[in-house]
């Protein structure tokens, strides 16, 4: 009997490390999620390039004319005043565009911003990328202080032929208890 | 483990040890199954009181009796307490009852743990319960706990997340047991393809448990890092997704739907031939049917999300994927009704729910092919049609089987037959009414009524006058079948060995009721 006894309990070791093994997968659906986002430009997540490179990695393509349309969204209870300087822009793929966005904190309280962007169509997503944008970093704000904040982006040539409108949403979030708690 | 399975081996001629802590510290596998029935009725009718105040908020317009944070919070504990408390914990009892008399094997393989299993769900319950009383009240944001709605709770969330948490670790315990019992102790001769079919999908059941269950804890325990340590897996600012926990939740959500449908399966399968009087037709096929859902429910978790805005290669996907599943669902039915056919059918209570279940789980099941269509269930999502496929393929489907189960073995696992009378009125009373009560809901749906919400515009309100009416009748039929359980357990007419003329199974070569220790010399199976 304990014969069975030891198999019972082999038995239950494996299958109990399944649980486990399980429990760890869960986490890892997280960093598999984010690839797999990033492969298929899903969830609208954009491109982030260097500055330098630019220049080797793309040709201006005069002959294609992208309309860029710019939204700012606040998240729920965020009180910043946050839009586009400009609403929409005709860009040439290949080419460096710069424009910019503005936030005031109209609150008597210092406030910590963070914008996300997403790009639609999503299968255009992965096209369209970023030398440098506000929504890389942290945006701190002090009471009342209003600021310019600047993007620099590039439309790659290889965007698929039939966009011919992208549209960049920032969502700005409230993320001043996050960065007190680090 | 091996101490405890040697020592009580030791001594097989006691009965029980007397009074309340037998039931405390008991290893035995049948008064464990008894404990998970009796918590799971006694869940069943928390939950069900939680259905009522829903059903009563919305049999008028408007805001009548309670404010929309409670009702939010009954939709929500509503789910929580039927799913996790009451038809899980109902399946594990008759498994941890009838797997060791089904293979004949004198207890499960590990009774130790099978009693810490049982013994962390009331205090998973008590914790869950207890959310209503705290500043906040209980959880609100629908069974999913959807972020960044589930994480505005109260103070409550923590709470719920550790009751879930126990929930989650009892029931991965109670299948650990479940599959090494199957694999190990079976009688000499019980070879993989002999098992009753009810032993076959509990061992599939309990692989698909130890599979999701700790995908929920991580998702879970997610939140919980969201909310108290900082962590942005699903929020936004912290470059985190609330879809991906959409994601994570359902790969453990789909599954979890078949870990209540499943052992049904087993039962209704067990049920049929006995009552038509002729073996299962199509057993290999009812094993590998079983075998084609569990795992086809791991890559049709997207079609709960149609409308969270996926490409429309993955809508395609799921959506095949999805429909697939009614090809072993369809095998199953079929042999079912194969079975009955030309056969001596008579229709005693359990004969009767496992009818009902056929009929109205494939009510349920075509339900749920309408809503695979991706395009149509951009209509259809988050609607009562919704409500009422899960409820007829849940509560006439899961539930129903669990009453049939308990008319079927009552006999056995008391000594007493019930009343029939009061049995086959029950069935008729909850069979009509569950139909007032959820019939309705698909035209409420189709009409265009959100589920979750306890207004509506007064166009509804007819059907919901309707649906509230039959929910009522259902409701206090189900004391019904508790009175009837309680009639049985003292007493009744004698119920012989095989208890129906057409029974067959190990289970059924022994006493009715069984001795405490049974098989502890193992049978010879042909």
């Amino acid at each position: 009997m304990s014969d069975l006894a030891n198999r019972n309990e082999r038995s239950f070791i494996r299958v109990a490390l399944v649980a486990v093994a399980m429990f760890g997968f869960g986490y890892l659906l997280v960093p598999l999620y984010d690839v797999f986002c990033e492969i298929t430009g899903l969830n609208g997540k954009t491109g982030r390039v260097d500055a330098a490179e630019v220049a080797k990695r793309y040709e201006v393509d005069e002959s294609r004319l992208i309309t860029v349309q710019f939204i700012a969204n606040n998240n729920l209870g965020m009180p910043w005043e946050f839009g586009p300087s400009v609403a929409t822009m005709q860009v040439h793929p290949g080419k460096v565009y710069t424009t910019s966005f503005t936030a005031r904190n109209p609150t008597p309280y210092d406030m910590v911003g963070q914008a996300v962007p997403s790009v639609a169509p999503g299968k255009a997503s992965r096209y369209f990328n970023k030398t440098e944008c506000f929504c890389f970093n942290n945006q701190p704000l002090a009471a009342g202080e209003s600021k310019d904040m600047p993007l620099r982006f590039i439309v790659d040539p290889h965007m698929p032929k039939d966009v011919h409108t992208l549209t960049l949403a920032y969502t700005v979030f409230d993320v001043s208890r996050q960065v007190a708690m680090k | 483990m091996s101490t405890a399975t040697a020592t009580h081996d030791d001594h097989h001629d006691h009965g029980p040890a007397k009074g309340l802590m037998r039931w405390v510290t008991t290893t035995n596998h049948k008064d464990i199954g008894t404990l998970y029935l009796l918590f799971a009725l006694v869940m069943f009718f928390v939950g069900g009181a939680m259905a009522m105040v829903i059903r009563a908020e919305l049999f008028q317009p408007g805001m009548q009796v309670v404010d929309p944070q409670f009702f939010n919070s009954m939709t929500t504990v509503h789910a929580l307490v039927m799913i996790f408390g009451a038809v899980m914990p109902a399946f594990t009892g008759l498994a941890n009852w009838l797997i060791p008399m089904m293979i004949g094997a004198p207890d499960m393989a590990l009774p130790r743990m099978n009693n810490f299993s049982f013994w962390i769900l009331p205090f998973a319950f008590t914790l869950l319960l207890s959310t209503f009383f705290m500043a906040g009240g209980g959880p609100a944001a629908g069974w999913t706990l959807y972020p960044p709605l589930s994480l505005q709770m109260g103070d409550g969330f923590p709470f719920m997340i550790f009751a879930l948490h126990l929930a989650g670790i009892s029931s991965i315990m109670g299948s650990i047991n479940i599959v090494v019992t199957i694999l190990n102790m079976r009688a000499p001769g019980m070879t993989l393809m002999k098992m009753p079919l009810f032993v076959w999908t509990w061992l599939i059941t309990a692989y698909l448990l130890i599979a999701t269950m700790p995908v929920l804890a991580g998702a879970i325990t997610m939140l919980l890092t969201d909310k108290f340590a900082g962590t942005s897996f699903f929020s936004a600012a912290g470059g985190g997704d609330p879809v991906m926990y959409q994601h994570i939740f359902w790969f453990f959500g789909h599954p979890e739907v078949y870990i209540l449908i499943l052992p049904a399966f087993g039962i209704i399968s067990a049920i049929v031939p006995t009552f038509a009087r002729k073996p299962l037709f199509g057993y290999s096929s009812m094993v590998y049917a079983t075998a084609s859902i569990a795992f086809l429910s791991f890559i049709v978790w997207a079609h709960h999300m149609f409308t969270v805005g996926m490409p429309v290669v993955a809508e395609l996907f799921f959506m095949y994927a999805t429909m697939m599943i009614a090809v072993p669902t369809g095998v199953k039915v079929f042999n079912w009704v194969s079975t009955m056919w030309k056969g001596a059918m008579t229709f005693e209570t359990p004969m009767l729910f496992a009818i009902g279940f056929i009929i109205m789980f494939t009510i349920g099941g075509f339900s749920g092919l309408m809503l695979a269509i991706a395009p149509a269930d951009f209509q259809y999502h988050d609607t009562y049609f919704v409500v009422a496929h899960f409820h007829y393929v849940l509560v006439t489907g899961a539930v129903y089987s669990i009453m049939a189960a308990a008319y079927y073995w009552l006999p056995k696992w008391t000594g007493n037959m019930y009343d029939e009378k009061l049995g086959k009125m029950h069935f008729w009373i909850s069979t009509i009414s569950v139909n007032v009560l959820f019939f309705p809901q698909h035209f409420l749906g189709l009409a265009g009524m959100p589920r979750r919400i306890p207004d509506y515009a007064v166009q509804f309100t007819d059907w919901n006058v309707i649906s509230s009416v039959g929910g009522f009748v259902f409701g206090v039929s189900q004391l019904m079948f508790a009175y009837i359980v309680f009639k049985c357990i003292r007493g009744g007419d004698k119920a012989t060995d095989q208890v129906w003329e057409g029974a067959k199974g190990l289970e059924w070569t022994l006493p009715s009721p069984p001795p405490y220790h049974t098989f502890t010399e193992a049978p010879q199976v042909k």
